[in-house]
């Protein structure tokens, strides 16, 4: 019966701990283990898989097998169910940065990353070796870099992010065409006036002496604990670049520093003829992307954000009374980056699997009417382990063009989200769905078909008590016929 | 054959008698022979398409046959009555088990199972193949039949044979042509027979069989609408002329009662055999034969008198009451829509109802009136017999031959309204055919008989029997006659055989001697056999060249006489199925829905049983729309490929381009934004440098001319015979993934979603300098 054969085969590639024996049978949502890893081949058996539990020849086996594929990603030390990045190139203009930002990138050390620092026109840049990314993360500290180095291109960027890593982009006043039209690519509009910076005349730093007002202490930071963490950030961020915008229509990327009210994009050394292009709220000092394979992409128009020099520095911000011994630089980039680098915010939903009400195991095809009950696992990455993931909010929708039924799913706090419901009274292909998308949160987009048949020709009621007298006039005439035939024919 | 002794015994003498009786069984026999002769042309004549092509299911519908009898054998009746096919219609899906006329899968699926219990390991494949053939053997006996109690059985055997290779049934019933009608031609046939049987011995045991007969054609084919109100017709025609008698009422009261009974029996009919209009006629004719009975009755009770005060009183009633019934028949019927009828129907009774209404309808190929020429294809000489048959019939009229009168005349409108049902009324001009040979061979070689008596092989039988009885003598002369004409022309064996079987309609019929000159009887048997000669060699080369294609493979003769064989859509199916997900949705215009469910077993959206009719209007307006409007459509039904067929490299003139107006029309007939005028240049349909930017942007004109300027550098369609509008262009949502050795289909994948949104592509202009690739594309494409 080849119908029941199809949903097994999905059924198998759902269970996430037996290992994907066909990798090509069935690409999963994205979503799924961070759907972004596809490159990577490795797995890790947290959990024993029912084969190793039933034959010891057979673990054994296995065993080694595992060993022996698992051998060439033992180095890299990763493994798809860590979405943590690893591996970090970063690309400076000179080698300067790497003392003056020496903070930012101590803590990304010591969280445990790798570090390659490289000067953007390297001529060995290369991001990948024999189609294998040789990196996780892409930091580009190179505002000025005119072309990169190597084989490395805003192609080659791109790809790098197309193909699920995440990246770090660092503009400034001097930020050539090739850095914003990585930015552009990514959703991130620039000022397009070279020379233009931001500019506040009401919510400068104190501490800037200058007078054009150029070193803003902004504070209008986005409203997530994901993005930015629990601890709130109480002192302003310093920022001192350029300005870029966000199309509206984009639903990926997500301004985490705005410009104040009072902002204004233009040049400070040149008298204001027109007013400017971009003003207020509508600027974006540092924005993040998440794009629909979720990687992660972080643009400011501040490389001086994440210097050693603002992280220290004291702060106040015009007109406010209080004044910070420390700017809130530090904890926003780091905040930030670990929720860029996955360490934050990441979840995984798989084990999606359904049954109907009183029986065991997962029925090829629903009948209208059914009673059934839907389960799903949701975890939440926090940087070294898989966790539960509660929440009051994750949907699921049995689905045939539109929604006939949408049920929030109840959580026993140890991942694992519940609900039953009634099969609509309608037949034809129906989906489970789960589309799951929280600020912050890597978007969650589980689906799986499902059939519903109408009833069987014997499942209708064999007699319906409201059809009695059809069925008493029928009897009723039959019998009379016969009695008059037999008196018509034979009482003559 | 037992028949005509009986009539013709009594009055011979007994010398006579016993060799009439002998050559009357010897006649049986050979009329035997010949029917077996007959069924094996009408088998063999439909093996071209096996031998010139191979043993493969034909076109669209019998791929969905087979598929569903496929199924059948594997699963058992229960699970194919309850199938929920969910690879149809996604996400809709469709219940096959109610929507499927089961007669000729459960007929294929019974050959198969007694076939292989017998241990004759066929496969289903096969089976399917070779049902059709051996049905059309079964239809031209069931001709016979038919023809012989109308006419009797030298008229039985013509009808029989012009039957067993008339071409317009050859066209939908040669081996693979797996399709309803392939079994409900035989069953309708047959059905008339059981109804004339019925009607001429006024028996009930052939009452029933008519109405099981009935109810395996409601099984069969939708067509059974035909039967239940041409029959209705008839029988009114017969009260009306004065014919009533209790073997019409034994003929058609039990075929109501049992056939409605049993047409309700069928998942796919259910209660439409007495909600819909189409069977309403014969409730009505029902009603009225049984007043009309009742009339007979009390006229026989009653004296005159009584009864004409009777028949004022019952008819003033009478038409009180059927005024009001008729008044709340057509208030109910009014009420609905389409008053009651389906579409399909209306077209029959409105034949410009579906072009202004239903386009769906409308743009099947075999639901479009026929053309002249395709009557002379289709039953050639038998349109110029058809009128000759007709006048022999009213020589006498009987109940029976009025049927064939009424059946011709019926399927001869309907045939110019659907060219489809030409197959409807081809054996009616078979057997009016076959009446119409055999009077005119009867006429003729009496005439020749008479004048020549010297040439007679057996003069002494003759001169005998003349002298004997004036009955029975017409009757003889034909038969030796026969043997004299045996030798002479052997080529037209048949003819002339079924002048032996004349003998019985003329003694009954024939009193008078009608004789013709000689040489002119002679000329006009020669002419006769001529055009018979004429018909034979037509329909052979329809069998073989017209008809046998199975339209999967398609070839072609290169100038040098050698055969280019195109296969190119097996080529694409089974890519699909190696090489697609198996639960992958796969998008196309709805003609190619059940070859993609049956052969590459792939989910499909629409597909050739047009029963959702916004379904398919959703696909024709994601072809007809530019391609990031068609991509979220086809995204939203979780569409994986879209498959087009693209006729312009090979000259394949049935693509998917010469189809599209027909998806505009439809898809614009329910999403109003999509307008056939978009696609038109002053109301010409054209894709060259002329057409519409609408027509050039469209997802069909882009999947299907996509890369096409690469096969010859200059983009000429050889369709179209023009060079296409829009040459170099890219695709911004598909992706090519497939394209047939020829070009005949192309398959396309949609693209994810892009994983970026990009910023305002203005920017790109400061930064080309160092723009990428990706950039360069980008700006080219003015379409993005």
């Amino acid at each position: 019966n080849e119908q029941l054969a199809i949903p097994q085969l999905r059924q198998s590639s759902y269970r996430h701990e037996t290992p994907p024996t066909n990798p090509s049978r069935r690409c999963l949502h994205l979503g799924y283990f961070g759907g972004k890893r596809l490159h990577k081949i490795s797995w890790s058996a947290p959990k024993p898989s029912p084969l190793t539990r039933s034959a010891p020849m057979a673990k054994l086996a296995i065993f080694f097998t595992l060993t022996l594929s698992l051998l060439p990603f033992l180095s890299h030390s990763f493994s798809p169910d860590t979405p943590t990045d690893r591996r970090i190139l970063v690309l400076l203009d000179d080698f300067s940065l790497k003392s003056s930002h020496s903070i930012f990138f101590t803590s990304l050390k010591s969280r445990g990353f790798d570090l390659d620092f490289k000067l953007a026109d390297d001529p060995k840049l290369s991001l990948q070796r024999y189609g294998q990314y040789l990196y996780d993360g892409l930091i580009l500290f190179a505002p000025s870099v005119e072309r990169f180095g190597g084989a490395l291109d805003v192609a080659a960027v791109l790809d790098f992010v197309d193909s699920g890593h995440d990246l770090i982009v660092a503009a400034d006043t001097t930020a050539s065409d090739l850095i914003k039209s990585v930015a552009t690519e990514c959703g991130v509009d620039f000022d397009e006036d070279p020379s233009a910076m931001v500019i506040d005349h009401q919510g400068y730093a104190v501490s800037d002496v200058d007078g054009d007002h150029t070193l803003i202490a902004a504070d209008e930071l986005i409203r997530s604990d994901v993005i930015l963490g629990k601890t709130k950030i109480e002192a302003p961020v310093l920022f001192k670049g350029i300005a870029h915008s966000l199309n509206a229509a984009n639903t990926l990327a997500l301004k985490v520093l705005s410009g104040s009210p009072s902002a204004y994009s233009a040049n400070p050394s040149a008298k204001l003829s027109s007013p400017p292009s971009l003003t207020g709220s509508a600027i974006s000092l540092v924005s993040v992307v998440q794009a629909r394979n979720n990687a992660r992409i972080m643009i400011s128009g501040s490389l001086d954000l994440f210097s050693n020099r603002y992280m220290k520095s004291s702060v106040q911000k015009a007109g406010s009374p209080s004044k910070y011994e420390k700017s809130g630089n530090e904890q926003f980039v780091t905040e930030v980056s670990k929720w860029l680098f996955h360490e934050r915010g990441h979840l995984k939903a798989g084990n999606l699997r359904h049954l109907k009400v009183g029986e065991t195991g997962e029925p090829a095809m629903y009948r209208i009417k059914d009673d059934l009950e839907f389960y799903v696992d949701i975890f939440e990455w926090s940087g070294n382990s898989w966790e539960p993931y509660v929440a009051d909010d994750v949907q699921v929708q049995f689905y045939m063009m539109s929604p006939y039924v949408l049920k929030t799913l109840s959580t026993d706090k140890k991942g694992l989200y519940h609900t039953s419901f009634k099969v609509p009274d309608v037949y034809g292909v129906f989906q489970f769905k789960v589309e799951y998308q929280k600020l912050g949160y890597t978007s969650l987009s589980l689906s799986k078909q499902i059939p519903v048949r109408p009833f069987r020709h014997n499942e209708y009621e064999r007699f319906i008590p409201t059809a009695f007298p059809y069925y008493g006039a029928s009897f009723t005439t039959m019998a009379g016929f016969f009695i008059f035939s037999v008196v018509y024919l034979y009482n003559k | 054959m037992a028949s005509p002794e009986s009539a013709v015994n009594g009055p011979t003498m007994t010398a006579g008698a016993a060799s009439k009786s002998l050559r009357n069984a010897f006649g049986g026999v050979i009329a035997f022979i010949i029917l077996v002769l007959i069924g094996v042309l009408a088998f063999s004549i439909r093996l071209f398409s096996v031998i010139k092509y191979e043993s493969v299911i034909h076109e669209f519908d019998p791929y969905f046959n087979y598929r569903v009898t496929q199924f059948l054998s594997k699963n058992g009746i229960y699970d194919f009555w309850n199938w929920f096919d969910d690879r149809t219609w996604y996400p809709l899906g469709r219940v096959i088990g109610g929507t499927v006329y089961p007669g000729l899968t459960l007929t294929a699926g019974t050959i198969w199972k007694v076939v292989n219990s017998l241990n004759i390991p066929l496969s289903v494949e096969t089976v399917c193949v070779f049902t059709a053939p051996i049905f059309s053997a079964f239809a031209s006996w069931a001709a016979y039949l038919l023809t012989k109690e109308v006419k009797g059985p030298g008229a039985g055997l013509t009808a029989a044979a012009l039957l067993a290779m008339v071409p317009s049934y050859i066209s939908r019933s040669v081996a693979g042509s797996y399709d309803n009608e392939a079994v409900a031609i035989f069953a309708l046939v047959f059905t008339f027979y059981l109804y004339i049987k019925t009607l001429n011995t006024g028996s009930l045991f052939y009452a029933t069989l008519n109405a099981l007969a009935y109810f395996y054609m409601v099984c069969s084919w939708g067509g059974y609408t035909f039967i239940i109100n041409l029959i209705p017709m008839h029988v009114l025609l017969c009260i009306v002329t004065g014919r009533y008698s209790s073997r019409l009422y034994i003929a058609y009261a039990p075929l109501v009662v049992l056939g409605t009974l049993l047409a309700s029996l069928v998942p796919v009919v259910g209660f439409n055999a007495v909600l819909t209009s189409e069977h309403f006629a014969s409730f009505l004719v029902f009603i009225i034969i049984h007043v009309v009975a009742l009339a007979y009755y009390i006229k026989g009770i009653l004296s005159p008198k009584m009864f004409k005060v009777a028949v004022t009183l019952v008819v003033s009633a009478g038409l009180a009451v059927c005024c009001a019934v008729i008044a709340i028949l057509i208030a109910v019927v009014a009420s609905s829509p389409t008053k009651g009828w389906s579409g399909r129907s209306l077209t029959l009774l409105d034949p410009t109802y579906a072009s202004k209404y239903i386009p769906i309808i409308a743009s099947v190929s075999e639901h479009q009136p026929p053309t002249w020429p395709s009557y002379f294809m289709d039953i050639n000489v038998l349109a110029f017999l058809v009128p000759a048959g007709i006048i022999a019939c009213f020589m006498p009229l009987t109940d029976s031959s009025s049927f064939v009168i009424l059946y011709i005349v019926t399927s001869v409108y309907f045939s110019g309204v659907m060219v489809r049902l030409m197959l409807v009324l081809a054996p009616a001009a078979c057997i009016l055919s076959g009446i119409a040979l055999s009077e005119a061979f009867n006429v003729l070689t009496r005439s020749i008989k008479f004048q020549l008596p010297g040439i007679a092989g057996n003069p002494s039988i003759a001169s005998e029997e003349n002298g004997s009885s004036t009955v029975v003598a017409p009757n003889d002369i034909p038969k030796t006659e026969e043997a004299a004409k045996e030798k002479p022309a052997k080529k037209n064996r048949k003819k002339e055989k079924e002048n032996v079987e004349k003998k019985p309609t003329p003694s009954k019929t024939e009193k008078r001697l009608l004789v013709l000159p000689l040489e002119a009887s002679v000329i006009a048997v020669l002419l006769l056999v001529l055009l018979g000669a004429f018909y034979v060699v037509h329909c052979v080369w329809a069998a073989a060249e017209a008809y046998s294609a199975p339209s999967i493979v398609l070839t072609s003769h290169s100038n040098d006489g050698g055969l280019h064989v195109f296969d190119d859509f097996r080529e694409a199916y089974s890519w699909l199925s190696h090489n697609t997900d198996v639960d992958d949705k796969v998008a196309s215009w709805w003609d190619y829905g059940y070859q993609t469910t049956a052969m590459a077993n792939r989910t499909v959206l629409v597909d050739n049983n047009t029963w959702n009719n916004t379904h398919i209007a959703t696909v024709g307006t994601a072809m007809s729309s530019p391609e990031k409007q068609a991509w979220e459509i086809f995204h939203s039904l979780d569409v994986k490929y879209v498959l087009v067929v693209f006729g312009g490299v090979v000259g394949y003139p049935s693509d998917d381009i010469n189809k599209f107006l027909w998806m505009v029309r439809i898809g614009g007939g329910v999403f109003p934004h999509i307008k056939e005028p978009d696609y038109l240049r002053d109301g010409q349909y054209r894709i060259d440098a002329q057409a519409t930017p609408t027509m050039l942007n469209c997802l069909m004109y882009k999947l299907s001319y996509f890369r096409f300027v690469e096969t010859d550098g200059k983009g000429f369609d050889r369709v179209r015979r023009t060079e296409i509008g829009k040459k170099h262009f890219k695709l911004t949502h598909f992706e090519e993934v497939f394209t047939t050795h020829h070009w005949m289909v192309r398959i396309y994948k949609l693209k994810p979603q892009r994983n970026r949104i990009r910023g305002k592509t203005k920017k790109s202009k400061s930064s080309r300098s160092v723009s990428s690739k990706r950039d360069v594309r980008g700006k080219r494409n003015p379409w993005h």
